[in-house]
């Protein structure tokens, strides 16, 4: 692994990526909780991706850029500018939910004001939107780059292939992210394609394309910022695939023990992201052990707040319900 | 016998052709080793083997077209798509390809596929999740859409589909998968294709109706039997082609109708069944026929769904309304 010195970035800089780092963690665990109660009606997790999610956005500029997430990208969608409290209104389904003002499913992130376009459910779509919203900023000489992700059984849609071709006929400048954790549901990587990487893909449309750990925050964090300074400079997309992990079930309606062996997930939480990169910032002195745990007590209280927030917040008005079908 | 529910009436139906039919493949995303995403194949791969009960990618589209081909070399494919709002990307297999194959080579070949997906609302799954979209496949002559509305249809129309020569769209409503048990024999039997059941039978007015709605239709007859209007209900079971002649001797002794669907009020089933007893039983209404359908928007918010989804309230008020004529 690289070090996080390695990536150049400063100090505060380092400090304010790991605050979002176990941001995403504790939300996360939160909404499970809320889920378990029933006060949440679904949840789908992105432990095991937190520090590949921060270093990926790292490299854009978030106020500039656009960004097409997917499902897992609570963490991202944070980074890109998104509260702790907007997050826990759209899982709570409430009116205030920048998303879709609870319209849609909860983890289906999105923000006009951010430039986050939220997600159609229909998994792979986003790509191909990618490519329409990277179009539109070569029409307009506009200077954003966009950023799309899925997940890697996503890849074995057509609109993945459709998306890459015609971004790499256009030179457009787009980055497309994969992250790859192992499982599409239950189905395993042998089932959904198969190449080695899928970064293997990128040959097909003369595309540039890197596999990394998503584990590395350096290496990931290097690899995107390539991405963003090629299309910056008019050299067309490129496709990263980040190796993560998914150390919870599918989502909250699905039950992993059916398909993944007690083994497979405690070895997975022996390399568990979260608390890798919470070494590497002690053993490279960037916080103390003891300032780590003050951070953590921090974000506890400030998901605390927003839980407590967003449970006050109001519900879509039933009025409301034959609204925007048509101007 | 024993009391099961809808979704373990459709297990067991797959169960039993997989034995009794050797060409007969069960696939789709997670339907091995996981059973499903809501337990439909839970076992059957485990007993039948990795060869008959496989996972596919996660593509639809892959999965429409393996599945035509499996069809043209003699096998007889049941492919899941994992929820129907995910229809969209298997549309052009459904509608351009397998529900045309018998016409467009002149009888020469066909498609025994059966395609199995989930449905409905109700469940507090939002949009692409919830949706009703059997209207669209209606539309489409050739492919036949079967819904059943309880477990013991379920498991006769699901065998009589997986034996059809032809192509079936099979619509399992979510809501109707654990919500109540029935009576079930262990062993095989058929339920016939495009033919409707009468689930009550009445005199005064005539509900028609299918899937999850059947069950708030029997509540609205429940609900209207105690101020003396006896209710007939119609449960279609296969909606396309549709059993006309059954609507009709109804409507011919109740002279009104009321159409219940789940589905947006725009087009859709509930239009077409009004449309048969407009052109071929008007004379024997004495009030306009009337529909109970959900408003005409996209699949609501989770706190909109009770106010959107049709109830027995709304069936019952629509029949009074046709009473009071
Ligand atoms: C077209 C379509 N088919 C099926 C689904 C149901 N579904 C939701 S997520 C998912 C698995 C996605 O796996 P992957 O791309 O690996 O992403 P991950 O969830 O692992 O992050 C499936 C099958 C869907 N949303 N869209
Ligand atoms: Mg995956």
């Amino acid at each position: 692994m690289k070090t996080l010195a390695a990536s150049k970035l400063g100090k505060d800089d380092l400090i304010a990526t790991y605050r979002l780092i176990k941001l995403g963690r504790r939300l996360d665990e939160r909404l499970w909780q809320l889920n378990r109660i029933g006060k949440v009606a679904f949840h789908i997790s992105g432990q095991g991706s937190e520090v590949a999610q921060a270093a990926m956005i790292k490299a854009f500029n978030t106020k500039r850029d656009y960004f097409l997430p997917y499902y897992r990208d609570m963490t991202a969608a944070m980074g890109w500018g998104v509260t702790a409290e907007q997050i826990m209104a759209g899982s709570l389904g409430k009116a205030a939910d920048p998303s879709s003002h609870g319209r849609q499913m909860p983890n289906h992130y999105g923000s006009v004001a951010h430039r986050i376009v939220s997600f159609g459910s229909t998994v792979t779509t986003q790509y191909l939107l990618a490519t329409g919203v990277a179009y539109a900023a070569l029409l307009d000489h506009k200077d954003y780059v966009t950023l799309v992700t899925t997940g890697e059984g996503s890849t074995a849609q057509g609109d993945f292939h459709e998306a890459l071709n015609i971004a790499s006929i256009k030179k457009l400048p787009v980055v497309f992210a994969i992250e790859n954790n192992g499982y599409a549901i239950s189905t395993p990587n042998r089932e959904e394609f198969a190449v080695k990487q899928l970064a293997e893909r990128g040959k097909a449309y003369n595309m540039p394309a890197e596999a990394v750990d998503g584990h590395d925050f350096t290496a990931t964090y290097q690899a995107f910022a390539k991405a963003v300074s090629r299309a910056e400079k008019g050299k067309g997309p490129t496709l990263i695939e980040v190796m993560v992990d998914r150390l919870t079930g599918h989502s909250s309606d699905d039950n992993q023990n059916v398909y993944r062996s007690k083994e497979e997930m405690a070895a997975l939480k022996e390399n568990d992201n979260v608390p890798l990169f919470e070494k590497q910032l002690s053993e490279e002195k960037i916080l103390t052990p003891a300032e780590i745990a003050n951070i953590d007590a921090e974000i506890k209280e400030m998901v605390n707040q927003a839980t407590q927030a967003a449970e006050k917040l109001p519900a879509p008005a039933a009025e409301t319900l034959l609204d925007h079908v048509y101007a | 016998m024993a009391k099961k529910t809808m979704i373990k009436a459709i297990t067991d139906a797959l169960d039993l052709e997989l034995a009794h039919d050797d060409k007969l493949l069960v696939f789709g995303e997670d339907v091995g080793k996981n059973g499903g995403v809501f337990r439909a194949t839970e076992g059957l791969q485990e007993k039948h083997g990795e060869d008959r009960v496989f996972d596919t990618p996660l593509a639809e589209s892959g999965i429409g077209g393996l599945s035509i081909g499996l069809a043209l070399q003699g096998w007889h494919p049941v492919p899941e798509i994992q929820f129907f709002g995910f229809v969209f990307e298997v549309m052009d297999s459904i509608g351009g390809q397998m529900s045309r194959f018998r016409y467009r080579m002149d009888g020469s070949r066909h498609l025994p596929i059966t395609i199995r997906s989930a449905f409905g609302g109700g469940a507090k799954t939002p949009e692409m999740h919830s949706d009703s979209f059997e209207g669209l496949i209606t539309q489409f002559p050739g492919i036949r859409v079967v819904v059943p509305s309880n477990p013991y249809d379920a498991k006769g129309l699901l065998i009589s589909s997986l034996r059809s020569e032809d192509p079936v769209l099979f619509l399992e409503h979510m809501r109707l998968y654990r919500s109540f048990r029935e009576e079930v024999p262990d062993e095989s039997y058929t339920v016939p294709l495009d033919k409707a059941a009468v689930a009550r039978e009445g005199n005064d007015v005539t509900i028609v109706t299918y899937g999850a709605m059947v069950r708030e239709s029997l509540k609205a007859a429940d609900e209207l039997a105690k101020n003396n209007i006896s209710a007939e209900v119609i449960d279609l079971r296969t909606i396309a082609p549709l059993d006309v002649e059954t609507i009709l001797t109804s409507v011919k002794k109740t002279g009104r109708v009321v159409v219940v669907q789940e589905a947006q009020r725009q087009a859709g089933v509930g239009a077409q069944v009004a449309a048969e007893i407009a052109e071929k039983g008007i004379l024997y209404l004495d009030a306009p026929i009337s529909r109970v359908a959900a408003p005409d928007t996209p699949y609501p918010f989770a706190e909109a769904e009770p106010d959107w989804l049709p109830n027995s309230n709304d069936i019952v008020e629509a029949v009074k309304k046709v009473r009071e004529f």
